[in-house]
C-alpha cells in the first residue's frame, strides 16, 4: 500500500471548513474525513461551534496523514470558506502558500485580504447549485468536490459516501454527484501548483467515529439494555445514537423529564436486573448527585458518563474542559466507593465503557465514565474495535434462589459483595434501601448495625483496587529513559501523543503517562514521578495534579493549563516541553 | 396462595396510633391476596416520609427510594420487566412538592404502574410543616400566619396531564379503598389514587370526622367515569362535599406498547450479547 501525504509544513494535510451554522459545515468535514479514511489515510476531525442553531460561525478542522494523527492542527493548508466571514476569520490560520476555496460571488474590499502568499480558488458554489436545481445547502458539496481536487482525493470516494448517506433518494444523490463533479472540475481548470498531494492506497480496516459513538457502542457490547438521558451538550449524541439503534440492539432508550429522572430510572432498571446507563454533562451531573449516592447506598450498579464542558454553571456549552474531575471523584453525600474511569481516545471510549459495566456489576457500585467535549464530539479514525475479547461478567447477579435460607439482599460476605437477585426471582423477595439497613434490607439506625453495614460496603475496596489494577489504570508511551515526562488524562492524550512525535524529531526524549482511572487512584503512578515532569490539563486548577499530590505527596513544578474552552494543540505542548527541557 | 399474614414482616410498626397509613397497608395486603399475586411479582416503590416505611412492613419486593423519586424508579422497573406489578407509594410532599417534576410526565407517558399518594395534607415525619395539599389558611410550623397558597389539586392535575386512571379514596372507607386499588392495579396504564388520610399527630383539621362528614361515593351518584368533562368538574369539588371513587378512566396504549423492544416481552428476559456489532461498526468504515 502506498499512501503519501505531504502537507505544506509537515506530513499531514489540514483543512479548515468554515461557514455559518446551518450551512452544513460539520457534515462536510465528517464526509471529507470519511472519504480520506477510505483512501487509506488516518484522520482527525474537530468541530468548533457556538451554542446556537442559525447564523453563528462554525468551523471544522480536519487533518489527514499516512501515519496516525492524534489531534487537529490549528493551522491549515486549505481553507474551504462557505461564506466571506470564514475567509476573513481564518486567513491567518493558513500555512504559507496555502489555498482558499471560496464562492466566486464573494468580493473583497482592498486591504481585507492581508496575505499575498495564498492561492485563491473562486468557485461558483451558488451558481452551480442553481444550475443543478439543488437546495442552497448543497453549496458545501460543490466545495467538497473542489477540496478533493486540491488534496488529490479520488472524487468517487466522496460520491460513494453520498450514495450511501442518501440511499433510496436517487434525485438527491444525482444532484450531489453533479455538485461534486462540478466543484472538482472548476479546480482542475485552474492552473494551480498546490503542494498538498496524496496517493490513494488499499483500503485498511478503519472506522471514523466520535467518542460519543464509541461510548454508545461500548455500552451495546456490554449488553446494556436500558439507557435514559436528558439532552445536554456534549453528551446528547450518545442518546441520539442509541435511540436510532434501539431496535437492532434490543434496548429501551428514552429521554426523561430531567437528569434527576434519568439517573433514578437508571437505578430502577438496574434494580430490575438489566444493565443500565445514563449520560450527561456537569450541570446535569449536579442534578444526578443524589441519585449517585442512592445507587451507592442501595448497592445498585449503574454506569454514568459525565462529559465535561467548561463551567461554572452553563459555562461554554459547546466547548471543552477537564474541570469536573473532583466532582466525579468526590461528588455525593456520605462515604461510598465508586470507580471513575477516564478514556483518552475512541478505542478506550469503547473498551473502557464495556469494562465499566463489568466493574459496576461485579462490585455493585456506581461507575462514572469521565469524558469531555474534545474527546466525544471529535472524530478520529481508529482500527476497527476488537469485539471478540470482551466477556460480560455480571458478578453475583442471580436469577434463581433455591437455598433454604431466606434471601438477604445485603448478606454479609467476605468480599462485601452480596448475591443480587433479579426482581421476580422465585423464592427471593428483594428489598433495597436508601436508609441504612440490615442484611434483609430493613431500615435500621442501631449503632452496631450501622457500622457493620458500612464496613460491609467498604470490604469491597481492596477487590475494586485489584480489578482496576488489571485494566492498565496508568498507560505509558514513549521513551523508557526520557528527558521529560508528560502527564495528562482524557482528551489531552491526543495532542500529547502528537507532540511526543514532534519532540522526538527535535531530539528530545519524552514519555507520556496517561492516567486512565481516577478512582480508585492507581498506585503505580509513583514510579514515573521523577526527573523533569510536566502536567497538561484543560482546566484552571490542575485537578489531576492535585489528585496526584493528594495520593502521593508529589507536587508538579511544571504545569501547563489551558482553560479557554479549546483543546491543547500539539505545538503548545511542544513549546512547554522545550521550555522545561532547556531550563 | 398467599394470605394476609404471609405479607407481614418482623419489623415493628412505628406509625402513630390512628395513622391513616395502617388502613392503606391493610388494604394493599388484602388486594394482593384477592388478586392472587405472588410476593415475587410485586414491587413496592416508596419515597421519603412516613409512608416510606411501607417497604419494611409488607413482605414483597421493595425499593425505598429518595425523596420525590418514586415515579422515575417505578417507571424504569416496569419498562425493564413488564411482567412485574409495580406499585408506587408517595406522600403528598413527596409527590407534589419535590417530585412534582415527574408527575405530569408519568401521567402522559402512561407506563402501566399504580401510584398511591398518601395524602394527609401535612409533612408528618419532619414534624408538621405545610404540604402542597394543605388547605388555604392552614396553620403549621412553616405557615404560622396560615397558608397563603391555594393547594395543589392532584386529580385536576392528573386529568390535564392526560392520566388514564384518576381516582380518590379515603382510609375510613376500607372496602371502597380495596375496590379502587383493585381497579387501579388491573388498569392497563398509569393509575393515580389520591388517598385521603388523616394525620392524627400533626393535622388537627383534616381528621377522620372531617372526612366522614364530607365524603360521598361517585359510584353511588351516577358519575360517568368515561367522561373527561364530568371528571374535571368532579375534581374541582371540595369543601362541604368531597367525592371519592374513580373519576376518570380511559383505554390508551401504554408507553411499553410503543416500544419496539418490549413487543418481544420483558426486557430482563431478552437475550444479551447477541447484537451484531460488526454491522454497527460497518456504518463507520
Amino acid at each position: 500500500m502506498i499512501v503519501k501525504c505531504t502537507g505544506l509544513i509537515d506530513d499531514t494535510v489540514s483543512v479548515i471548513i468554515g461557514g455559518e451554522a446551518g450551512q452544513g459545515v460539520s457534515r462536510s468535514g465528517i464526509l471529507l474525513g470519511k472519504a480520506l479514511m477510505r483512501a487509506g489515510f488516518h484522520c482527525y476531525g474537530r468541530i468548533d461551534y457556538p451554542s446556537l442553531i442559525r447564523g453563528g460561525h462554525n468551523f471544522y478542522q480536519l487533518r489527514a496523514s499516512a501515519r496516525e494523527v492524534h489531534c487537529p492542527s490549528p493551522r491549515a493548508d486549505i481553507l474551504v470558506a462557505l461564506n466571506k466571514e470564514s475567509v476573513l476569520l481564518h486567513i491567518d490560520d493558513l500555512n504559507p502558500e496555502g489555498g482558499v476555496i471560496y464562492d466566486e460571488n464573494v468580493s473583497f474590499e482592498s486591504g481585507e485580504v492581508t496575505r499575498d502568499d495564498l492561492t485563491f480558488y473562486p468557485i461558483p458554489f451558488t451558481n452551480i447549485v442553481k444550475e443543478i436545481g439543488g437546495p442552497t445547502i448543497m453549496r458545501n458539496t460543490v466545495a467538497l468536490g473542489s477540496a478533493a481536487a486540491l488534496i488529490g482525493l479520488d472524487m468517487n470516494l466522496l460520491k460513494d459516501i453520498v450514495s450511501e448517506t442518501f440511499k433510496g433518494r436517487d434525485r438527491i444523490i444525482e444532484m450531489n454527484h453533479e455538485a461534486i463533479q462540478r466543484g472538482w472540475q472548476k479546480v482542475i481548470e485552474f492552473d494551480y501548483s498546490f503542494k498538498c498531494g496524496v496517493e490513494a492506497g488499499e483500503r485498511p480496516e478503519r472506522i471514523w467515529v466520535t467518542g460519543n459513538e464509541a461510548v454508545a457502542l461500548g455500552a451495546i457490547q456490554a449488553g446494556c439494555k436500558f439507557f435514559a438521558a436528558y439532552p445536554m451538550t456534549p453528551a446528547s449524541a450518545a442518546l441520539h445514537y442509541l435511540i436510532a439503534h434501539e431496535e437492532e440492539t434490543g434496548m429501551v432508550v428514552l429521554q426523561p423529564e430531567s437528569e434527576i429522572a434519568a439517573i433514578c430510572m437508571t437505578v430502577g432498571a438496574s434494580f430490575a436486573g438489566v444493565r443500565a446507563m445514563t449520560a450527561t454533562s456537569g450541570g446535569g451531573f449536579a442534578l444526578m448527585i443524589e441519585g449517585l449516592s442512592f445507587s451507592a447506598m442501595t448497592e445498585t450498579p449503574i454506569v454514568t458518563m459525565l462529559a465535561q464542558r467548561p463551567g461554572p454553571s452553563t459555562g461554554l456549552a459547546t466547548y471543552t474542559a477537564q474541570a469536573d474531575l473532583f466532582f466525579a471523584v468526590f461528588g455525593g453525600h456520605g462515604e461510598f466507593q465508586r470507580i471513575v474511569v477516564a478514556p483518552g481516545d475512541m478505542e478506550e471510549c469503547f473498551h473502557l465503557t464495556a469494562e465499566a459495566f463489568n466493574l459496576a456489576d461485579r462490585f455493585q457500585i456506581p461507575v462514572i465514565i469521565l469524558t469531555d467535549k474534545a474527546l466525544i464530539e471529535n472524530h478520529k479514525t481508529s482500527a476497527t474495535f476488537d469485539t471478540s475479547s470482551y466477556k460480560i461478567d455480571r458478578g453475583k447477579l442471580v436469577d434463581s434462589w433455591e437455598s433454604n435460607e431466606e434471601y438477604l439482599r445485603y448478606k454479609f460476605t467476605d468480599d462485601g459483595v452480596s448475591p443480587r437477585a433479579v426482581l421476580g426471582t422465585e423464592n427471593a423477595v428483594v428489598l433495597v434501601q436508601s436508609n441504612e439497613h440490615t442484611e434483609r434490607g430493613f431500615v435500621t439506625s442501631k449503632p452496631k448495625a450501622t457500622k457493620e453495614m458500612m464496613d460491609k460496603r467498604f470490604r469491597k475496596v481492596p477487590h475494586i483496587r485489584d480489578a482496576v489494577e488489571q485494566l492498565e489504570p496508568v498507560k505509558v508511551y514513549g521513551d523508557e529513559d526520557p528527558d521529560v515526562t508528560l502527564f495528562g488524562w482524557g482528551s489531552t492524550k491526543g495532542p500529547v501523543l502528537e507532540a511526543i512525535g514532534m519532540l522526538s524529531k527535535k531530539g528530545v526524549k519524552t514519555r507520556f503517562v496517561q492516567v486512565r482511572f481516577m478512582e480508585p487512584f492507581p498506585s503505580g503512578i509513583t514510579q514515573y514521578l521523577e526527573g523533569a515532569c510536566v502536567l497538561f490539563e484543560t482546566n484552571r486548577s490542575a485537578g489531576l495534579g492535585t489528585l496526584i499530590k493528594f495520593n502521593t505527596g508529589f507536587e508538579f513544578q511544571h504545569v501547563a493549563l489551558k482553560y479557554d474552552g479549546r483543546p491543547f494543540f500539539a505545538d503548545e505542548i511542544v513549546d512547554k516541553v522545550m521550555e522545561v527541557w532547556t531550563c | 396462595m398467599l394470605n394476609v399474614k404471609d405479607l407481614g414482616t418482623i419489623v415493628k410498626n412505628t406509625w402513630c396510633p390512628g395513622c391513616g397509613n395502617f388502613g392503606i397497608l391493610s388494604s394493599v395486603k388484602q388486594v394482593i391476596v384477592d388478586l392472587e399475586l405472588t410476593r415475587e411479582e410485586i414491587v413496592a416503590v416508596t419515597g421519603i416520609g412516613c409512608h416510606g416505611k411501607f417497604t419494611d412492613y409488607v413482605n414483597v419486593n421493595g425499593i425505598h427510594t429518595i425523596h420525590g423519586r418514586v415515579l422515575p424508579v417505578a417507571t424504569a422497573i416496569k419498562l425493564s420487566n413488564i411482567d412485574l406489578t409495580v406499585i408506587g407509594f408517595a406522600g403528598d410532599g413527596d409527590a407534589f412538592n419535590i417530585g412534582m417534576g415527574h408527575f405530569p410526565h408519568a401521567c402522559r407517558r402512561n407506563v402501566d404502574i399504580t401510584y398511591i399518594v398518601h395524602n394527609n395534607q401535612i409533612y408528618g415525619l419532619t414534624t408538621g410543616q405545610t404540604s402542597p395539599t394543605s388547605m388555604q389558611g392552614y396553620k403549621s410550623k412553616t405557615t404560622p400566619r396560615g397558608n397563603q397558597d391555594p393547594p395543589i389539586n392532584p386529580l385536576a392535575l392528573a386529568l390535564t396531564s392526560n392520566a388514564t386512571f384518576v381516582a380518590r379514596t379515603f382510609v375510613g372507607e376500607l372496602k371502597h379503598m380495596n375496590m379502587v386499588l383493585k381497579e387501579a392495579i388491573n388498569h392497563r396504564g398509569f393509575a393515580l389514587i389520591d388517598v385521603l388520610q388523616p394525620c392524627p399527630s400533626w393535622n388537627r383539621i383534616n381528621s377522620y370526622k372531617y372526612y366522614m362528614d364530607r365524603v360521598y361515593k361517585l359510584e353511588e351518584s351516577g358519575h360517568d367515569a368515561e367522561s373527561f368533562t364530568d371528571a374535571c368538574e368532579k375534581a374541582r369539588e371540595w369543601d362541604d362535599k368531597i367525592p371519592i371513587g374513580i373519576f376518570y378512566r380511559e383505554d390508551r396504549p401504554t408507553y411499553s406498547d410503543g416500544m419496539p423492544t418490549l413487543k418481544k416481552g420483558a426486557l430482563v428476559k431478552q437475550p444479551v450479547g447477541d447484537v451484531d456489532l460488526k454491522k454497527l461498526l460497518g456504518e463507520y468504515s
